[in-house]
This record gives structure tokens, sequence and C-alpha cells, in this order.
């Protein structure tokens, strides 16, 4: 696990939308590390007869009907935005095209 | 980057086919026509105001927590069967991180190695009636992006914005991804087989009522995935993957376009870039957008505040059993019905109108009538609009009871075709029904033999030399004067009784 490399930090830095400086990117891969080591020792935890899950509950299909509930206000939804404009949120430049 | 699509090299199809093979696969994703969306409860409806429909679960606001549209996995579910899929036991969802703000939630709840439904095949009948047998990966259940607007460039676009507005009405509705197979060994028809294969996923999806699936507002949309190998060459090539190709005639395009781009970087030495490109559809080419992400970089991971979906044997055979008549036998079982020859059948389908004839006869209509008048002027109106029939006449308020009506008149023995085609574009004009189009325009046959005799009569005196040849037999020469006595009456005569009464005449009857 230690084996993290600087490149693996800025490639998930640059994922993340994260812009760490070099001394940033070297301090990381050293905190990473750690914290990587530290949550390998869960991989020693004897598994082996027991099936994966992704939920504490073993319970299947929990849905709703498809029936209409009130939206929010736009005013309220648009509330807690740093910027609005034209009803809609307003976010920094798009740079990478999608 | 420049704002210009600039076209890059290419080969021509064939020779780009001579020497590759094509490696063709979709995604298409399409917009379920719930009331609500996939997590909660907002509604759906295309067009609303900007952020009138979201919630703190759709915003992706703290302590929100997801609830799954039991209509959405049936929809899933039914769209699964059509496609000839097995369908999950239990599955879940997945997040697929990226930041992006187009989801506020900086991930989109997806399905990742465990899709609700997978391996099946769809059959496709091509314009000369070959079918292909397209093998179908997956479908999964996803939800839709919101949409951004691109504020400070030209025209709404990315490049030179100074900033961007994000609407989320459209975050959160529920999406299935259909994804297919590589599909191998189309040779020359790949074009063909891509479209072939939306428009007949297009028009299943339509009978089971499962979607809009109006490609014009993104209700259904599709990727193209394609890749060339060297003849002989036994591992495919590297791929690209043309995003949001909206149309039919855009599918056929792209495909067309990326064979022969592909095909020029090879043949030039060079290799094709594994990387997402944009389809344009006013030049028709694509271009170069980012090098894509591998699926690593998404982090997929189980979504921890959804449980598993497990459809019970009992709901998938109760979905099964409602699902509509597969399209290749229906468009077999309405041609027998209708009479119609391969290529009148072919025309119809090929044109959209399979649904219009069948209204048109059930209202009233001979089969041939339905499709002569749905298929004629009213169709090369529409596709000068950019639209296709059914919608167009929607617009216009034509409706088949005005096909039933115009056929009565015919048969009636009001009209003659020629009067009849008259009448109908005046009622595409919107000048009204037509009965009431031949009321105002007087249009009625002149059933007066007095009045058609005096017209024969009339014509062959002013023409001897015509009327002679016709009495030594050139039965043929007549036609010169039908159609004088057509213009006489100015149209509104039966042709046929006016040839009749001419050969009366002149003794060859
Ligand atoms: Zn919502």
């Amino acid at each position: 696990m230690a084996d993290l490399t600087r490149t693996d930090v800025a490639h998930l830095a640059a994922l993340a939308r994260i812009d760490l400086s070099d001394a940033e990117l070297d301090r990381m891969v050293g905190e990473l590390a750690v914290i990587l080591d530290a949550v390998a020792t869960v991989q020693q935890a004897p598994i082996a007869d027991v099936e994966p899950m992704s939920h504490p509950m073993p319970i299947v299909n929990v849905t709703r009907p498809d029936v209409v509930r009130p939206s929010l206000s736009p005013e309220d939804a648009l509330a807690g935005a740093p910027e609005a404009e034209q009803q809609r949120f307003s976010v920094p430049r798009i740079l990478d095209e999608d | 980057m420049t704002t210009q699509a600039t076209a890059e090299a290419t080969l021509p199809l064939e020779a780009a086919l001579a020497a590759y093979d094509p490696a063709l696969g979709l995604e298409v994703h399409v917009e379920l026509n719930t009331a609500t969306k996939m997590f909660c409860g907002c509604p759906t409806e295309f067009g609303a105001e900007p952020n009138t429909q979201v919630c703190p679960v759709c915003l992706g606001l703290p302590g929100a927590l997801p609830v799954v549209n039991v209509k959405a996995v049936e929809s899933a579910i039914r769209i699964g069967l059509v496609l000839n899929c097995q369908i999950a036991r239990w599955c879940r969802f997945a997040r697929k991180n990226y930041f992006y703000p187009d989801m506020p939630k900086n991930f989109q709840t997806s399905q990742y190695d465990e899709p609700i439904a997978f391996d099946g095949f769809l059959d496709v009948e091509l314009d000369d009636g070959a079918v292909y047998r397209v093998q179908i990966e997956r479908a999964h259940m996803e939800e839709d992006t919101g949409k951004s607007l691109h504020v400070g460039g030209s025209t709404g676009r990315i490049h030179g914005a100074t900033h961007s507005l994000v609407d989320y009405n459209r975050a959160g509705i529920p999406l299935i991804e259909i994804v297919t197979k590589p599909m191998l060994g189309t040779g020359e028809r790949a074009p063909e087989i891509a479209r072939a294969y939306v428009a007949t996923l297009r028009d299943l999806l339509k009978a089971l009522d499962v979607s809009d699936v109006r490609m014009e507002q993104g209700s259904m949309r599709c990727d193209v995935n394609l890749s060339l190998t060297p003849k002989g060459a036994d591992r495919l090539g590297t791929r690209t993957e043309t995003k949001n190709v909206n149309s039919l005639r855009s599918v056929e395009r792209a495909v067309r376009y990326e064979i022969g781009r592909q095909a020029a970087v090879l043949s030039s030495g060079g290799s094709v870039v594994q990387e997402t490109r944009h389809w344009h559809e006013d030049t028709g080419v694509t271009t170069s957008g980012r090098v894509k992400s591998d699926a690593d970089d998404y982090r997929y991971f189980p979504e921890p505040d959804l449980v598993p979906v497990a459809p019970t044997a009992e709901l998938v055979e109760a979905l099964r059993g409602t699902l509509p008549e597969p399209p290749v036998a229906r468009r077999r079982r309405l041609q027998t019905s209708w009479g119609f020859s391969d290529l009148e059948m072919r025309d119809v389908v090929n044109a959209g109108l399979v649904e219009l004839v069948e209204e048109t006869v059930r209202a009233g209509a001979s089969p041939a009538a339905a499709r002569k008048w749905w298929s004629g002027e009213i169709a090369r109106r529409a596709n000068a609009a950019g639209q296709d029939v059914p919608t167009y006449a929607a617009s216009l308020g034509v409706a088949p009871a005005h096909v039933v009506e115009l056929e009565a008149l015919v048969k009636r023995g009001r009209l003659n075709d020629s009067m009849a085609r008259q009448v109908w574009d005046a009622v595409l004009a919107a000048e009204g029904t037509p009965t009431a189009v031949a009321d105002a325009r007087g249009l009625e046959l002149v059933e007066d033999t007095g009045a058609l005799a005096s017209a024969v009569d009339a014509v062959i005196a002013a023409n001897p030399e015509v009327a002679a040849k016709v009495r030594d037999g050139k039965v043929a020469a007549a036609g010169a004067l039908i159609g004088q006595v057509m213009r006489e009456l100015r149209g509104q005569a039966d042709a046929a009784a006016a040839r009749a009464l001419i050969l009366e005449r002149l003794g060859q009857s």
C-alpha cells in the first residue's frame, strides 16, 4: 500500500479538482501512505466465510410509488447557492468540454 | 482549442472497408416517462421553468436520502425483457464519482457491475429485408444530469464562456442505458445497421410506453463507439466514443465519418487516440474531445444509501405479460392485413407512418388511400420542415378523419383523382375539411352528360385529323382528345367517362 507515488496523488487531486502545490503534493504522498497503511489493517480481518455486503440491513426492494411530491420553490432551492443568475446556479466556467 | 470544427482527412468508405473491418458499439440513453424522478418525488415535466422541479435529494443537500421509484424499476425490467435479456435476481446501485457541475452530488447514481438486465439481443430489419441480430451487453438504471448554460462565450458554447448557469430540473430523471456488444462483421452495412438499430429500439420503447423517445428533445440519446481492425487481424483496434449523436440520420453519418477518419489515420501509419469525440450536426464531422477517463477514475462503489433491487420471479413474469407484440411480427401482420407489397410496407415503415396508417384504416379509410395520402405531398412538406409526418400532421391539425372524408368524396364520384389532390393540398394549407374545401372551390365532377357530350363534340370538331386517326383504329390517339375535353371542363370531369364517350362517337366502342 505504501507504494503510493507522487503521480498517483497528483492524479487523484486532479480528479477531485484540488489544486495542490509541489510542496503539498510531497506532503500528501507521505500522509496518504500512512493512512493507507492504517486502513490496510482491516484487510487482516478473517472474512473467508463472510458474504460481502454494502448495507448493514439484510433488506431489499425499498421503493416508493411514482407519485409527485412537492418540490422546493426555486428561491429555496437557490438559497444556498453562492451565486445565482436567471434562476440558475452560477458556477465557475468549465474548462474541459463535455 | 478552436470553436471551428476542422475537418480531418478521411478515406472514402469503400477504400476504408477494403482495408479494415469496423467494430461498432452503441450506447443509448433513454429517459423514462415516469411522473417522478428516479430517487425523489420531483416531477419530470419537460420544459419547466429552471430549478422548479428540484428538492434536497436531487440537489444533493446534506442528509437527504434517495428512495427508488418502483415504476422506473418496472420499466427497466420491461426494457430488459423486450431486449431478450436476463433479469438480475439481485443487483445494486453504485456511485460513479466525478466532479462536474451537472451533478450536484458530485456523483451519479448508476449501476456498475450489477446491471438489472444483461445478455440479450435485438433483431433489426434492414431496408432490403435482411435481419441483423444485435447482441445486447446490458441495460442498467441510472439518473440524468442537469443542464448547463454557458455564459459569455458565443451562442451558449463552452469556449470563451466566463461562467455557467445550471438548471437541475433534469438531474435525477430516470435513465436506462442500453449497451450493445461490439457488432462485428457488419462491413459496409455498419452505418445502416447502426441507424436501423436505433430506429428499431426507438419504436420498441415507444410501443412499451416507457419513454417519449424524442431524440430532438433529448429523451433518447446515442453514443457511437467505433474501432477498426486491419483485415485479417484478430484484435480489436482502439476505439473512439462519439457523444450525443441525436438523430437517426446523424447516427448513420457519424458511423460513416468515423470509419473514414480512422481509416485515414491508420493507413497513414498513425494510431487512433482513445478519446471522446463530439459530433457536429451542421458539418457532419466529429472532433476530438477529452481523453477518455478510465473506469477506475470514476471510483465506483456500491451506493450505501440504497438497498439492493431483487425482482421476484413473479414480478418478472407479470411484467413479461405486459410486453407489446415485437415490431417485426407486428409489421408482418399489418402488411398482410393491408395487402401492401414489401416495397410499399418498407416505405411506410421508413417514413414512420405505421401508426398513422393504422389509425386511418381504423377510422374507416382503405389501406391504399391511407398510404397514398400520408406519403405524398404531406411527407414532402414534413421533410422540408424537418419533422416526421405524424408530428407535422398534428401541428397542422390534419387527422385520419380527413383522409377518410377525402376518400369518401372520391368514392362517391364527387372528386376525381386530380381534384382530390387539389383538395388535399388545400386541407394541408389549413383551408378546412375536404368537404369544406370542395364546397368553397366549387369542385364537383361534371355528371351532367349533356355538358360532357357537348365538350366531346366540340373537341372532335376542332381536331378532325386526330379524330380521323381514332376512327381508323388508332385508339391511343384519343388521349389528346381526352386531355382537351378535361381542360374544357376545367378538370371537373371523369376522364374514363370522357374517353368512353369519345370512342363511342368515333365508332370505336
Ligand atoms: Zn428531487
